[in-house]
């Protein structure tokens, strides 16, 4: 082995690790699309949370674009995406539709009337019974769920302006398009 | 106004930290000096912004101003004072603050205990330190903002996570991040030295230090997080092979080769591009770590938020920051000359085996780290490396570590005698072996034949050591106790520092030995006025009640513990539910002594007033943090040794005239 | 001693080591991983039958129970697709409860019971362990999502 290429050995053991690392970091389960995109929405029907005697269920998502929203009082990040769904909830093209999961009536109900209610309507699944269908492993996520009622896309994490703008929006447009 | 003025100040340090980066390296290289000469404000500056964003998210906290995000997420109005200061470390975006912090503070005592180092030295170093500060700066900013303000503000905080309500946690991750971020100034010699290509005794002189001081922090750090595991998460172990741990151990592994690869390098002049390839990844493996805790990519018990779109930019800073560092040592490196010959039985020999043995052992924590990665990138199946894995690694390396420890340090530089060597520890060597006999007959030993190993590997630690320190002694005039203290006052701190640090050694192993042959751990359910016998103690469980804390409901136990018919000591644990995020939480009580701990934790009320709790017996598991206390303090001598006080003395003179031609 | 002499001596002692370390790590490997299966892949048998390995899912709500002594609890894990119960003896970790992701190592039993030693819930109450999320999504895409959790009749997902 000539002097200077026992020198590179570090370089090429450290490419071998990056190369490990970006596959490792591709595999991250939350960047993997959900298997649901393209389907219809699971059947489901759920108490309404703001008024228990009426009820949410998939029929509710025809007909219109809707922005399914997973959240919950617990989580800090959906306070966080609250006021950007407040200004989306102001909008006309599409409503937006809440799934309150894994929480308790009296802490949602709270959180809805201290900081408003930026929900057309609340689906209200404290056991997760149609979490799981829909796929939910945290929150908060929004589905865009479009008029025919079929899964379009699956976004992780809390909406801000970027992700609206850069993602959401477009394809809002672009459903809007296709349902015209 | 206050977050805002936080985040300002980051921006400012990211530019200084730009300026810092650039001007002082320019300088050193055109010989340009009053660019070179800008780098120790720049670098004062960069802290005093950082410090001030510092300071601003610490006065978020007290205040609990919750229209703060990472505030709101992290702390709650109800969490007592002093975890509200710990909990702006809680946090991703805190932590990197509190990194970042570091970086710069390490970078301004640099410019600050670096005078008499020549002037385009500390120019690079402290430029090479500056490029490591904007990355951080900039994945704050551009992933991580812990100022981000939260519309409409919240009522009420999220609450810090319960496990991190506790002061082993309050003090161990700035522990631990100063030890990362210090091996950053071994990097930054090396670095600076490859750029310079002056690779010489005097390079390793001035980062030996600084290497040292970041090595005594990371082994507290580690140490601590080690006793926090043990008490807080209530499952009496002391060490996971959890990837956050590994993380942390890996760079004290190679750090810990580097220390003595440096010594080399100073007194000899050889190992030279093995000691920049050790600095360069003693502060790689920090990078890494971090990179492997914050990306998500492996899981563990520490989850913090995880997030790949920081994984993704930390991926590229490592990539910039470690394939740039080790191109760069490609590219000079073979230029480097390999100064000071040795024979094979020489302290030289003694060192080289030790850091193969260190680093083996480091590639084999990464294999183990990673090794779930591997098999996933290859769609072999996921599966989790358990503990036995690490645990039988360990064991395969750690003997000849601890054999060759005892002999290491008696060797002779350059070369040596194989029967001086003999004839100076035979006695030690017997009384070892003896130890061993005795041992593995009594009852200590029990089934298993690591223990008499193990404790004898320890007593011939402490008797070659013993024979070492008496041989240093032997050819000085006044009695021992007088010749010790002269020594000590005089230049002998290194190595009594080395002494302490190696005995710290010893203890460990008894800790580790011990603690993992002879304790004992028992899953009872127990009714009020119930009572189990374990290991010569008796405990006797009174009942549980109900009891409030300030941010916590808990479920109080109540048991008294004899030794015989004496009662030796009453503990309370808990099972606690937070308010706050309703977390549940088990806080164990712990009797420590000196020799054993006995250890209750609760596991669930199962009805009646009956508790399934679970009872513990840890002999000498105290000794594996006093063990590493030993080390940081014999670290902490050996900084203090005259030397280098002196070193940097002698090297004022020609401070101007060497550097500024390279 | 010449110096290539030396030289040669200390390159070949580190290639026995390294040789000798990696012989050693890969052969222990083989009997100190565990492999991870999904309660569907249990369901069809393709889990080991002499070897430790670890199953995740979700507890599925009302089937934790407490047995006799206090210390053994019976609960089931469900990918969504298939059930598979667990007994463990022991204390459950503080994170554990019904509806949440969880991680058991241990071996099936004749019975076609889970034997624990070891159940994981982690420490995040939005977290769930990567293997649980991903089984969870693979078993909606196989389209066999079966109703375990809740009152509503079984019903297919894939339309």
């Amino acid at each position: 082995m000539s002097k200077s290429v026992r020198f590179l050995i570090p370089l090429i053991i450290f490419g071998a690790l990056v190369i490990l690392l970006v596959i490792g970091l591709g595999k991250d389960p939350s960047k993997v699309p959900s298997p649901l995109i393209g389907k219809h929405v699971p059947v489901f029907s759920l108490p309404e949370l703001t008024d228990p005697s009426r009820s949410v269920s998939n029929e509710d998502l025809k007909g219109q674009i809707s922005l399914v929203n997973v959240w919950a009082s617990w989580c800090g990040s959906c306070r966080q995406e609250h006021q950007a769904l407040m200004a989306l909830s102001k909008e006309t093209d599409f409503q937006v539709v809440g799934l309150n999961w894994k929480d308790a009536a009296q802490d949602a109900l709270a959180v809805l009337r201290m900081t408003g209610n930026p929900y057309a309507m609340v689906g209200y699944d404290p056991d997760n019974k149609v979490g799981l269908h829909w796929g939910v492993y945290g929150a908060p996520e929004t589905f865009v769920v479009d008029q025919a009622g079929i899964i379009r896309y699956k976004h992780i994490g809390p909406i801000d302006r970027k992700v609206w703008e850069e993602t959401l929006q477009p394809l809002v447009a672009q459903l809007k398009a296709e349902g015209a | 106004m206050i977050p805002e003025l936080g985040h300002l100040a980051l921006i400012f340090a990211l530019i200084l930290a730009t300026a810092q980066a650039a001007m002082p390296l320019a300088g050193s290289l055109t010989g340009h000096r009053p660019w070179m000469t800008m780098a120790r404000p720049l670098a004062y500056g960069q802290f005093v912004f950082v410090a001030i964003a510092f300071v601003a998210l610490v006065e978020a906290f007290l205040t609990s101003d919750f229209s703060v995000l990472y505030v709101a997420q992290n702390s709650n109005s109800l969490l007592p004072g002093i975890y509200k200061v710990s909990a702006v470390w809680g946090g991703h975006e805190g932590s990197l603050l509190l990194w970042a912090l570091m970086m710069a503070g390490w970078g301004a005592a640099v410019a600050a205990f670096s005078r008499n180092l020549p002037l385009p030295v500390v120019a690079r170093v402290i430029s090479v330190m500056g490029m490591v500060a904007i990355g951080f700066l900039l994945f704050m900013l551009l992933t991580s903002n812990p100022f981000e303000r939260l519309f409409p503000v919240p009522p009420e905080g999220r609450d810090l996570n319960p496990l991190l309500q506790d002061f082993g946690l309050a003090i161990h991750p700035p522990m631990l991040y100063m030890g990362y971020v210090g091996f950053s100034v071994a990097f930054a010699f090396a670095i600076a030295a490859l750029i310079g290509g002056k690779l010489d005794a005097a390079w390793a002189r001035w980062s030996r230090p600084w290497t040292t001081v970041a090595w005594v922090f990371l082994t507290i750090g580690i140490a601590l997080g080690s006793w926090w595991a043990y008490y807080e998460l209530g499952w009496g172990g002391w060490w996971f092979w959890d990837p956050v741990e590994n993380a942390s151990l890996m760079p004290w592994l190679v750090g810990t080769a580097l220390i003595h690869s440096l010594a080399v390098t100073e007194k000899r002049a050889a190992f030279k591009s093995w000691t920049v390839l050790l600095a360069i990844s003693a502060f790689s493996l920090s990078l890494l770590g971090t990179f492997l805790v914050r990306s998500g990519v492996l899981t563990s018990v520490h989850a913090f938020a995880t997030d790949p779109e920081r994984g993704l930019f930390i991926l590229i800073f490592l990539c910039i920051v470690i394939g740039g560092s080790l191109a760069l040592y490609a590219w000079r490196a073979p230029e480097v000359s390999e100064g000071g010959r040795f024979d094979l039985l020489s302290r030289e020999s003694a060192l080289l085996l030790n850091n193969l043995l260190f680093v083996a052992f480091t590639v084999l924590v990464l294999f183990g780290t990673l090794a779930p990665l591997i098999y996933e990138a290859f769609n072999l199946g996921k599966i989790s490396v358990g503990f036995p894995w690490f645990n039988k690694m360990f064991l395969a390396l750690a003997p000849f570590l601890a054999l060759l420890l005892g002999i290491g340090p008696a060797t002779r530089w350059k070369s040596d005698q194989p029967w001086r060597l003999t004839k100076l520890l035979w006695l030690a060597f017997a009384l070892s072996i003896g130890v061993l006999v005795l041992t593995s007959m009594s009852a200590v030993s029990g089934d298993d034949l690591w223990v008499p190993i193990g404790i004898a590997l320890a007593a011939w630690l402490l008797f070659s050591h013993l024979t070492i320190v008496r041989d240093r002694l032997k050819h000085k005039q006044q009695g021992w106790r007088q010749a010790m203290v002269a020594d000590f006052s005089g230049n002998g701190r290194s190595f009594y520092g080395m002494v302490v640090a190696h005995l710290g050694v010893a203890m460990f192993i008894v800790g580790v030995t011990m603690v993992s042959n002879h304790q004992i751990e028992k899953d009872l359910r127990m009714s009020p006025g119930d009572s189990h016998e374990m290991a010569g103690y008796r405990f006797e469980f009174l009942g549980a009640q109900k009891v409030n804390g300030p941010n916590y409901r808990a479920d109080q136990g109540h048991f008294l513990v004899y030794r015989g018919e004496r009662q030796i000591a009453e503990l309370f644990p808990e099972k606690r539910s937070y308010l706050g995020g309703g977390m549940p939480m088990t806080e164990a009580a712990i009797d420590a002594g000196f020799f054993r701990d006995v250890y209750v934790s609760l596991g669930e009320a199962v009805g009646g007033g009956d508790w399934a709790l679970r009872l513990y017996y840890k002999p000498y598991v105290r000794w594996i943090w006093l063990g590493a206390a030993l080390m940081a303090l014999g670290g902490a001598i050996a900084v203090s040794d005259r030397r280098y006080r002196t070193a940097r003395a002698r090297s004022t003179a020609p401070a101007g005239a060497v550097g500024a031609k390279a | 001693m010449k110096a290539r002499q030396k030289r040669l001596v200390l390159v070949g002692l580190a290639l026995v080591g390294v040789a000798g370390a990696t012989t050693l790590a890969l052969s222990a490997l083989q009997s100190n991983i565990s492999y991870f299966f999904s309660p569907s892949q249990v369901m069809a048998s393709e889990h080991p039958t002499d070897a430790v390995f670890r199953v995740g899912g979700l507890v599925v709500k009302d089937t934790l129970a407490r047995q006799e002594d206090g210390l053994t609890v019976h609960f089931e894990v469900t990918d969504n697709a298939a059930v598979v119960p667990v007994s463990y003896t022991g204390i459950l970790p503080d994170l554990f409860s019904e509806g949440q992701g969880v991680v058991a190592k241990g071996r099936i039993g004749d019975d076609g019971v889970f034997y624990a030693e070891e159940v994981l819930a982690k420490h995040d109450e939005s977290y769930m362990p990567p293997e649980v999320a991903d089984t969870l999504q693979t078993a909606h895409v196989d389209g066999i999502v079966e109703q375990t959790t809740g009152t509503e009749p079984p019903r297919s997902m894939t339309q």
